[in-house]
């Protein structure tokens, strides 16, 4: 189809403001389903995203609306995404912005609306949910205008739900939403935007085409990636895949390619024609890296095989998740996992526990940091207990935060900044009693708790979103437990200086509870390296003993010695001492989410 | 229905049983321990787990025939004479006289012959019928001095009640009584406890034995006093230890977890450890009669169904009451005897328990000083003795079953 008539554009939405329902209701009326076939929530293909509101993986659908092709690209709507979010918004050149009318605009709408202007995109502002009595769409439509730079009357208002204004919204963005401008007779390029795996097909590639034609059957090659596989069948979604024999300029679609590990052809990547190359690949490819890391261990030793087969058919899909064995003298045979975020490790989790029915015990997440060791060697740590205990320098990850509250809330979110080693950039009111506050915070203290505490400090009225911002030396320190004289690896930790002795003593404390009395005394330690910054002694039990024993009682009592036999067992044995897993979990959950 | 099960059940362990006896009979009558179990008590105590029945006057003389009768068909089970013969409960001693009289003089002779006795019970006819019956020591259930712990435990007996019944016993020529005691009940205070303890050795029993009170689930007890009891958990080490230390300072030797005998050298040279027991720590075979009895001979343990009607319609009918049977397989007679044994003051053989032992679990509580060898023999220390349940449960070799 000419350029000149395709329109390629987002959704960016906060969850739950209408994403989904208004895709449903575009396909609808542009009778590319009926409504017949209409499932609630359309694009949502995944059981978990339908329930939790949130759309993990992209996709694109094609509808056409008044002689018009138009691409709806579909974006993941969360913080850990932001690099797909921001590749997805690359292959579109326009965006509808929605906005719950009741709600108004949230910390995640911003963050993906400000990455939509800096990819240069026209905004069409819309206010959603306008059926609903408790809605202020003027008040609303006021503050997004501002927010994007527009006039507040040329703000959609809409109803996803009952259809109300979703013509005029599909008007508007023909009407403002710019053609694609690529050069049709140049050598193909187009960016892979999302990929998914197919077990009969292999990796499926999204791409929008922005120079010259893909054929079916061409040789083609990932210009990054350097990999190589012929494009065996070439279409769109409508939304069921439907195969067309070319793919042009301007135009949004899937490929097949054949491949059998997503890891080979990665998002933002640029294809090419290998019979006719292009010169330059576009723009913005980055090579994502895990950010949170955690241990997983299958809370039954005997499922690690299983553990293992699922994180490999997970990783056929999720080119961002990293795993690789650990062994943990407490937990057994693991995996330690790099996730983008602490959501994608929660969906993660999810999935290996609802999809593979695996039972997990999962280690207080921690952050990538790089160290610098005192022999020179520059090395990246993703686990505390591989953390020296000597270094030279250690540096840690941190974002920009940016922070929407109420204006009541801004002294507890500043106070609780403060606390988590935040710097304040700054602050400004988007409306006359709604603040966003930015501040750049180490990630670290973002997965121990900062994101709980917020939401407590705030009585649940923060939004909360960030991006990544580089790395930054930090006074940090290892933190060891040691149970009787032996450092147990999976609780190390790693710390602020400052935290090292209010973290090491909830640890004690905490073990000290959990773990049962044993038949000697049991000393509970936290140090850093040498030097004991907490201490605990569990004191030994002096009476265990089964009252009496005659003739009547044998087999009873030997059946309950054989069961207390059994429950040892199932203790893990840190040097003399039974710990019970319970314990470990108790002390890791608090570690989490303190 | 479930009771319907259950006898079936019972009906196909009889067949299985006797014909484990039947081959028994063949071979040997090599049992040389006794238990006769007397059902019958005034009132249940609320604590109380055993097979009692309250009251039951009229029963009394047919419970005593059917006992006999049962123990006719065991008879080529046992030794000649036998080493002892122990009468429990119940409450032994609320017999009636009569059918109290029949029973001991139609039972075997045994060079111990126990009855245990409720303190109130005791009067100078009846120490007489115990003594003309052949009954060589007495087990008293004296469980404490203080009259408001008594009634905690619904006992119907008074601290006067205790001591009248030693005085009658000793009058009656007695010279082996022995007192059991509880502690821990609801409400007692460490010096209740030193007090219970004092008044005991006054006594100068030949025997003690001193049981934690057991919560059982289910008993009407638990249900009234779990939280105290819980509260009382962490005193109970302390009052343990009491027990302890006091009767050995006193004399007593600690043979057993809970049991405590006068030291022969305090008693010319008598050994006054209960032989009827040892028996069972030892791992000796024994035969229970009466209802609710347990039997272990030759590798098979049978207990005998719970229910007093059953039971003697049985013994009228000239039959085996009904039984639930367990054959013990050669590693479960052998972790029986580790666990049994280990709770004597005096080494086992380790070679008789050598398969049932975990040698990991052996070497790490010999470091911990909580487990010794001597020669061949292995023992829990003073310290093991009193954390013997966790030691002994650590000790045995894991088992799947």
């Amino acid at each position: 189809m000419d350029q000149a008539n395709i329109r390629n554009f987002s959704i960016i939405a906060h969850i739950d403001h209408g994403k989904s329902t208004l895709a449903d209701r575009i396909l609808e009326l542009t009778d590319t389903v009926t409504g017949r076939e209409m499932r609630e929530q359309l694009l949502d293909s995944m059981e978990l995203e339908r329930e939790r509101g949130i759309t993990i993986k992209a996709q694109a659908v094609r509808v056409a609306w008044k002689g018009h092709q138009l691409n709806l690209i579909d974006t993941p709507g969360h913080v850990d995404f932001t690099y797909e979010v921001s590749r997805s918004l690359q292959a579109c050149e326009g965006a509808l912005l929605v906005v719950d009318a009741s709600q108004g605009s949230q910390a995640q709408t911003l963050a993906n609306a400000y990455l939509a202007i800096e990819a240069n995109l026209e905004i069409v502002p819309a206010v959603n949910k306008i059926d609903l009595p408790q809605s202020r769409p003027d008040e609303v439509a006021t503050e997004i205008a501002e927010l994007v730079g527009e006039a507040a009357e040329r703000v959609q208002r809409i109803s996803a739900k009952t259809g109300e204004g979703v013509a005029d919204a599909l008007d508007a963005i023909v009407e403002r939403v710019p053609a694609p401008a690529g050069d049709p007779d140049a050598p193909p390029r187009a960016l892979i935007f999302d990929s998914s795996y197919d077990q009969y097909r292999g990796v499926v590639a999204f791409v929008r085409v922005v120079d010259g034609t893909f054929t079916k059957g061409e040789a083609l090659r990932a210009m990054a990636a350097g990999t190589q596989f012929e494009a065996e069948e070439l279409g769109f979604l409508s939304p069921a895949m439907v195969s067309t024999p070319t793919l042009s300029a301007g135009e949004v679609g899937y490929l097949v390619t054949g491949l059998k590990d997503v890891s080979t052809l990665r998002v933002g990547d640029t294809l090419t024609s290998r019979r006719n190359p292009a010169g330059e690949p576009l723009p913005g490819y980055k090579d994502v890296k895990p950010m949170v890391f955690a241990g997983l261990f299958p809370t039954d030793g005997d499922q690690y095989p299983e553990l293992r087969d699922a994180l490999e058919k997970l990783k056929l899909n999720d080119a961002a998740l990293f795993y690789e064995p650990e062994t943990s003298q407490a937990l057994g045979f693991g995996f330690r996992c790099g996730f983008l975020g602490l959501l994608h490790m929660e969906i993660v989790r999810e999935r290996l526990e609802r999809e593979f029915d695996l039972d997990l015990l999962v280690t207080a997440p921690t952050v990538a940091y790089r160290v610098q060791t005192r022999t020179g060697d520059e090395i990246e740590v993703h686990n505390p207990a591989e953390m020296p205990r000597e270094l030279e320098r250690v540096e840690e990850p941190y974002v920009r935060a940016s922070i929407i509250v109420p204006k009541e809330y801004v002294g507890p979110v500043m106070e609780l900044s403060n606390e988590r080693r935040g710097r304040f950039d700054h602050m400004e009111y988007l409306s006359e009693d709604r603040v966003l506050l930015v501040y750049d915070l180490p990630l670290g203290e973002i997965v121990l708790d900062y994101y709980d505490q917020l939401k407590s400090r705030t009585k649940g009225y923060a939004g909360f979103d960030y991006d990544f911002a580089g790395f930054r030396e930090g006074a940090l320190v290892r933190v060891d437990v040691l149970i009787a004289g032996e450092p147990v690896d999976a609780l190390s930790l790693i710390s602020h200086r400052d935290s090292a002795y209010t973290r090491g003593r909830a640890l004690v404390d905490r073990l000290r509870e959990e773990i049962p009395r044993q038949m000697f005394d049991v000393a509970v330690q936290a140090a850093i390296g040498s030097r004991v910054i907490a201490r605990e002694t569990i004191k030994a039990r002096r009476k265990d003993v089964l009252a009496k024993c005659y003739g009547g009682d044998i087999t009873r009592k030997r059946k309950l010695l054989e069961k207390q036999k059994a429950g040892k067992k199932r203790m893990k044995q840190v040097g003399a001492v039974e710990v019970p897993q319970e314990a470990f979990l108790a002390v890791l959950n608090l570690e989490g989410k303190k | 229905m479930r009771d319907e099960a259950e006898h079936r059940r019972g009906s196909e362990a009889v067949d299985f049983g006797a014909r484990r006896c039947r081959d028994a009979e063949g071979v040997s009558g090599g049992v040389r321990h006794l238990y006769v179990h007397m059902p019958f008590c005034v009132h249940r105590c609320g604590y109380c787990d055993f097979v009692t029945a309250v009251g039951r006057r009229g029963q009394h003389a047919a419970y005593v025939e059917a006992v006999l009768g049962e123990l006719e068909l065991e008879r080529g089970l046992l030794a000649e004479p036998l080493e002892t013969v122990f009468v429990g409960g119940g409450t032994p001693t609320f017999t009636e006289p009569a059918a109290l009289e029949r029973l001991l003089h139609a039972l075997p002779e045994a060079a111990e012959l126990t009855v245990e006795a409720n303190p109130e019970t005791v009067t100078p006819e009846l120490a007489r019928l115990l003594a003309a019956g052949g009954v060589n020591r007495v087990s008293l259930g004296a469980q404490s001095f203080q009259p408001g712990l008594l009634s905690v435990l619904e006992r119907r007996a008074g601290p006067d009640d205790v001591r009248r019944a030693v005085d009658t016993l000793r009058d009656a020529s007695f010279d082996n009584i022995s007192l059991d005691f509880i502690y821990g009940i609801p409400g007692q205070s460490a010096s209740a406890l030193q007090a219970d303890i004092k008044q005991a050795l006054l006594l100068e029993p030949e025997h003690m034995s001193w049981y934690e009170l057991e919560a059982k689930p289910g008993t009407r007890f638990t249900h009234s006093f779990g939280e105290e009891l819980a509260r009382q958990a962490e005193a109970m080490e302390g009052y343990f230890e009491l027990v302890v230390e006091r009767l050995t300072e006193a004399g007593y030797r600690w043979y057993e977890t809970a049991n405590f005998a006068l030291s022969s050298d305090r008693d010319g040279g008598r050994d006054l450890r209960s032989r009827h027991n040892l028996g069972y720590w030892l791992g000796h075979d024994y035969l229970g009669v009466g209802v609710g009895a347990v039997s272990t001979v030759n590798g098979l343990r049978w207990r005998n169904a719970p229910r007093l009607a059953a039971y003697i319609e049985a013994a009228v009918a000239g039959e085996r009451p009904a039984r639930e049977s367990e054959p013990l397989s050669d590693e479960t007679v052998m972790r029986e005897r580790l666990m049994l044994g280990l709770r004597l003051d005096e080494p086992l053989r380790l070679s008789d328990v050598n398969e049932a032992i975990d040698t990991d679990a052996l070497a790490r509580l010999r470091r911990l000083e909580l487990v010794e060898t001597a020669g061949s023999g292995v023992l829990l220390t003073p310290r093991g003795r009193r954390l013997g349940g966790g030691v002994t449960a650590e000790l045995l070799a894991y088992t799947d079953t």
